[in-house]
């Protein structure tokens, strides 16, 4: 293919490297440092997608950010991504695209008949057809909205890229690489400031790089170039191109999304294809621009009909013609420039000017080149479907209501201003009053919340000279405040043609019986029509119409249609633009991926992966893990083809005839030290502690203030002043903030210090009738008989050299050891208790085993303590001291929680002794009840007794006390199971509690 | 997010902290007859203030002290942050 509107020479391509690309299934031509639109226009290629709601033909109207229309779907590398905008996506060997929103193809696209149906798509179309009847929303309204909405389709499949994230700290932050950012950056980092610049192209210079003028000696570009290449040498200055600042956050907080790799056929090995940065920035200066912004007329969305300032980008930068006809419709300079870059290649224009009677140095030049203009003209409508062919053009009275004779003109393509709109995003995003500046028809920013000054033509200052002037002096007042440092520099001479006033008009009138479709929002095809309606319609305030039309709410933020739309509400209205005011400004400026946001927090990399000391040997024996947490625990050990049923009742049963290991390194400890240690636990448990003799263990409950069980665990008194806290693997860190919370701001007088020593322990459970000869044999020195070492009993010993704590507590309901030495040894304490304990027939056993032994036990767990229940639903109100007082003491005094058939732990057994009953289901009196069937309680657990070999659960029940030998259903609507009970007791097995005590 | 000086440690992301609530509140002392009103005062109601509000909040990835904040609601803006055992005057 040849590229028949690239010119000879000129722009800022590397011709010496040709990209060969496809769109749309065919193979094209482009050059090294061109954008996809820029190639396809190079190519002649106009039609890139079809519209949102009437699939019209759309091509392209912007060159950057501000792109409305050229979203397409991007294949790289073995992946996709959709709403990448053309006009962004630097080109690469090997590129793929695609059109969205059409079907089946952007040449022919069946949605197109909603353009002849159009009367019946107008504003609020949605909400007020699809209401009713209302059994069709699932079925045929919200399948056929989801197929015709969209821009793109997401993979399905695995992201194989790789983003970061990285925190940043700077003195000044500078937002653009236009004449403002590279004058306040240069200033601020000659005083020795840390800079930050970041620049959202790939080339940096900004309007320098289209505009023609001189600072200095050299053109524009050039001084750019220098400018850059002079900041990158220094030390205290950070750089970025293709970085984009979308988010103002608080505290100066910004965001930037830097896109590392998209530029490249693949991603480098090592490197990220995105990076997100958190900059939290000293000051920030916004140098971002300003957007020009259309004139409304008909038809204004056909392909071809291109903002000026994007016709002279695409000259200026990447040498390409968008048109070989073309006609400028403008109501002030920018207009001219666009027809004179024109001229210098050749290439004939006419000028349409709004105005009657403008003169400025540019309009001079404009016509010593003989350029043909028309003063007071205006375009009515551009004609064509697929591509613009001519345009109805007339005269236009001074009040700007009557059109003159229609006439039509040949051409190819329609360079429209209407001036030029500042990029007040990011200061309003940090909370700037934003203020409506009347000579150029635009909000700029006012008085600022946050440490953020607005620089250049983002703050509505169009002259390149007093930019220079304030940006050079903005960058250096700021950087000295922090620095100290006062370097002087010198600011260069500005050559730059001054322009006239811009004609305050955006919309050309319909002409008599024409109703040609005059877009607002070209995105979300919005048309004037549209917020007529919604006027007439009783909508009022700015964010209502935004949200009833939809004008402005597409992917690109309405950075085109925004203005328009507050002037057609402020002229039905009859108010002024700032009285109607904008609507709020919402980070991000542009789409950010989804894959930067979330950055290495994926799958696995979610959270944090805690493994015990022991986990290579679990791993090396067939363990089968479970996530507990952020720790991987041994779920079950398989042996041959067992599953997890089999292998936990076999773990299990070995338990309770012989003897388990379990790892519970994972509970959490907490060291407590100090004269008032006791003290502080006697308050924060629900029983008495000030009484527990050294080298003894108890099992407390602790409350939050509310009366709602907080957490449980063993305490063990180590020696006069320090004791052993164990708690729950999943309250752990509450735990120690809820004793931190205590000690630090309500009891600070106790003389007491916590400590997390969760990971300096490994932890074992031996647990079975046989643990105890088990224990002998690896502490042969010990006492470890009953009267030696007693329930509830700690001793500490010696494992072959090995320092190592034993304490007798059960959480089998066996007579059970827990063993624990420093995590370093961890390994070889398992080893060595798997070694003794052959002889025993040992076995390790998982989580599942370990619940299966707790629940038959009637032992209360996460599952019961689920932050709704108290120590009484627990059946745990025997741990409630009725003496001292503790945290949480006087809300068990609540007549809800005192209350005669207050809920209470149950056992629930099946009647038929086989079926599983699924944990969660209720508990109810009658299985045929209608609906809502009263629920009295639910099943918090569930397992197969390996005593009785039949199923047990455990239920948080109404009125359990007294519900024992009831018969219920437990139903679940989600197993679609109904499943006839009895209530047991919770205690199913040994409910005297022999066994730990033997 | 915000940017909070931790009397300890200095100016810190907030990601480091987690919230605790009104700093204002006081837990009424042990062993004392506390009326319901009292006590659901001091564990339910709080005042949903706009404007200028003393939290607290915990370093918790940092040196795990709980230290107070005085924050507008509204603009989170924080005016002065103290120790926990500081008085605010």
């Amino acid at each position: 293919m040849t590229q028949a509107f690239r010119i000879e020479n000129g722009g800022l391509i590397n011709r010496d490297k040709k990209l060969s690309f496809k769109f749309n299934g065919k193979t094209y031509l482009g050059y090294e440092g061109d954008s996809l639109a820029s190639a396809l226009l190079a190519n002649g290629v106009h039609l890139v997608g079809r519209s949102f709601k009437y699939h019209r033909p759309r091509g392209f109207f912007g060159a950057g950010v501000d792109e409305p229309y050229a979203v397409v779907q991007l294949y790289r590398n073995g992946e996709t991504e959709p709403n990448i905008k053309a006009t962004e996506q630097e080109l690469f060997e090997g590129l793929e695209a695609k059109s969205v929103n059409c079907w089946p193809s952007v040449n022919f696209d069946i949605g197109a008949i909603n353009n002849f149906l159009k009367i019946f798509l107008p504003a609020g179309f949605y909400y007020k057809t699809f209401m009713w009847p209302k059994s069709f929303w699932y079925r045929i309204y919200e399948p056929f909205i989801r197929k015709a909405a969209g821009l793109g389709v997401a993979s399905t499949k695995h992201d194989k890229e790789r983003y970061e994230h990285k925190y940043e700290y700077c003195d000044l932050l500078i937002a653009g690489s236009g004449p403002s950012g590279l004058a306040g950056a240069y200033a601020a980092a000659k005083n020795g400031a840390k800079v930050i610049l970041a620049e959202d192209k790939s080339r940096f210079g900004g309007s320098l790089l289209t505009s023609d003028v001189n600072i200095g000696n050299q053109s524009g570009q050039d001084w750019a170039e220098g400018i850059i290449a002079e900041l990158k040498t220094m030390p205290n200055v950070v750089v970025k191109n293709r970085s984009q600042i979308f988010g103002y956050y608080d505290h100066n907080m910004l965001v930037m999304s830097e896109k590392v790799s998209d530029h490249l056929p693949a991603t480098k090995k090592y490197h990220p294809n995105k990076r997100l940065w958190y900059i939290r920035a000293k000051e920030v200066l916004i140098s971002s621009g300003s957007i020009e912004r259309p004139i409304v007329f008909g038809n204004n969305d056909t392909p071809g009909v291109m903002l000026s300032s994007a016709a002279k980008e695409y000259l200026k930068v990447y040498g390409v013609l968008v048109g070989i006809k073309p006609l400028v419709f403008t109501n002030n300079d920018s207009g001219y420039e666009t027809a004179i870059e024109f001229k210098k290649h050749g290439v004939d224009t006419v000028v349409l000017d709004s105005r009657k009677n403008p003169e400025s140095e540019i309009i001079d030049e404009a016509k010593s080149l003989g350029i043909n203009i028309k003063n007071s003209y205006v375009v009515v409508a551009a004609q064509g479907y697929k591509k613009v062919k001519s345009a109805d053009i007339a005269s236009i009275s001074e009040d700007k209501k009557k059109l003159g004779k229609i006439e039509n003109i040949e051409c190819d393509c329609i360079c429209v201003s209407g001036f030029w709109t500042p990029t007040i995003h990011l200061a309003s995003q940090s909370g700037n009053k934003t203020k409506f500046k009347e000579e150029i028809d635009a909000f700029v920013p006012g008085q600022s919340k946050q440490n953020e000054i607005t620089l250049g033509s983002a703050n509505g200052v169009f002259s390149l000279e007093e930019t220079l002037k304030t940006s050079f002096k903005t960058g250096s007042e700021l950087s000295k405040k922090i620095t100290k440092k006062d370097n002087e520099i010198a600011i260069p001479n500005v050559v730059e043609k001054k322009s006239s006033q811009h004609d305050k008009f955006w919309c050309v009138p319909l002409p008599k019986g024409k109703n040609y479709k005059r877009f607002l929002d070209f995105q979300n095809d919005v048309a004037v029509s549209d917020v007529e309606i919604a006027l007439r319609e009783g909508y009022r305030s700015i964010e209502h119409v935004k949200r009833y039309t939809t004008l402005g709410m597409a992917t690109d933020q309405g950075k085109t249609s925004n203005l328009n739309g507050l002037q057609l509400v402020s002229e039905i209205e009859n108010k002024v633009v700032p009285a109607v005011g904008h609507t709020t400004f919402r980070p991000p400026y542009t789409p950010v991926s989804i894959g930067a946001i979330v950055g290495r927090e994926v799958g696995k990399q979610s959270k944090p992966t805690r493994k015990s000391p022991m986990h290579s040997w679990h791993e090396k024996n067939n363990a089968v893990f479970v996530d507990a947490g952020v720790w991987l625990r041994p779920r079950y050990y398989r042996r041959g083809n067992e599953n997890l049923f089999e292998a936990s009742k076999r773990e299990a049963k070995n338990v309770r005839t012989n003897v388990g290991v379990c790892d519970v390194t994972t509970l959490g400890k907490i060291d407590v030290k100090g004269p008032d240690a006791a003290e502080l636990l006697n308050r924060v448990y629900t029983n008495a502690w000030l009484k527990l003799p050294v080298g003894k263990a108890r099992y407390g409950v602790m409350l939050r203030e509310d009366g709602i069980v907080m957490d449980d665990g063993t305490t063990t008194r180590i020696s006069e002043n320090h004791y052993h806290m164990t708690t729950t693997t999943a309250q752990a860190a509450n735990v120690l903030s809820h004793l931190e919370y205590y000690l630090q701001l309500v009891w600070p007088e106790l003389n007491v210090n916590v400590v997390s020593t969760t990971e300096q322990w490994a932890g074992a459970a031996i647990a079975g009738p046989k643990s105890r000869d088990l224990l002998q044999k690896l502490f042969p020195k010990l006492d470890v008989s009953n009267e030696g070492l007693p329930f509830m009993g700690y001793m500490e010993g010696d494992l072959s050299g090995v320092k190592a704590r034993i304490f007798r507590i059960s959480f089998s309901g066996e007579l059970a050891y827990e063993v624990n030495v420093e995590s370093d040894y961890g390994n070889f304490m398992w080893e060595k208790i798997m070694e003794v304990g052959e002889e025993f027939n040992i076995q390790p056993y998982g989580t599942e085993a370990l619940s299966t032994l707790r629940i038959e036990m009637g032992h209360v767990a996460g599952s019961e303590l689920d932050g709704r229940t108290i120590p009484f639903d627990n059946a745990l109100e025997g741990l409630v001291s009725k003496k001292k007082d503790f945290i949480g003491k006087r809300s068990l005094q609540r007549s809800a929680f005192i209350a005669e058939d207050r809920q209470r732990i149950v056992g629930v057994v099946p009647l038929d002794k086989q079926t599983s009953i699924p944990e969660g289901s209720h508990l109810v009196k009658d299985d045929k009840a209608p609906l809502p069937n009263p629920k009295l309680g639910h099943i918090s657990a569930s397992c197969w007794s390996v005593e009785y070999d039949n199923p047990f659960s455990l239920a948080i029940l109404k009125d359990g006390k007294n519900m024992i030998g009831q018969k219920l259903f437990a139903m679940s609507p989600l197993k679609n199971k109904v499943i006839p009970v009895e209530i047991v007791s919770s205690h199913y097995v040994d409910p005297k509690g022999e066994r730990v005590r033997s | 997010m915000l940017y909070i000086n931790c009397p300890h440690c200095g100016m810190r992301s907030q990601n480091e902290f987690s919230y605790g609530g009104d700093a204002s509140v006081k837990r009424p002392e042990l062993n004392k007859e506390v009326s319901d009103q009292e006590w659901d005062n001091f564990v339910y109601n709080r005042k949903s203030l706009r404007g200028k509000h003393l939290e607290l909040w915990q370093h918790i990835s940092g040196c795990r002290q709980w230290i107070k904040v005085e924050r507008d609601t509204a603009t989170h803006e924080i005016f002065r942050t103290f120790k926990a055992d500081e008085e605010v005057a």
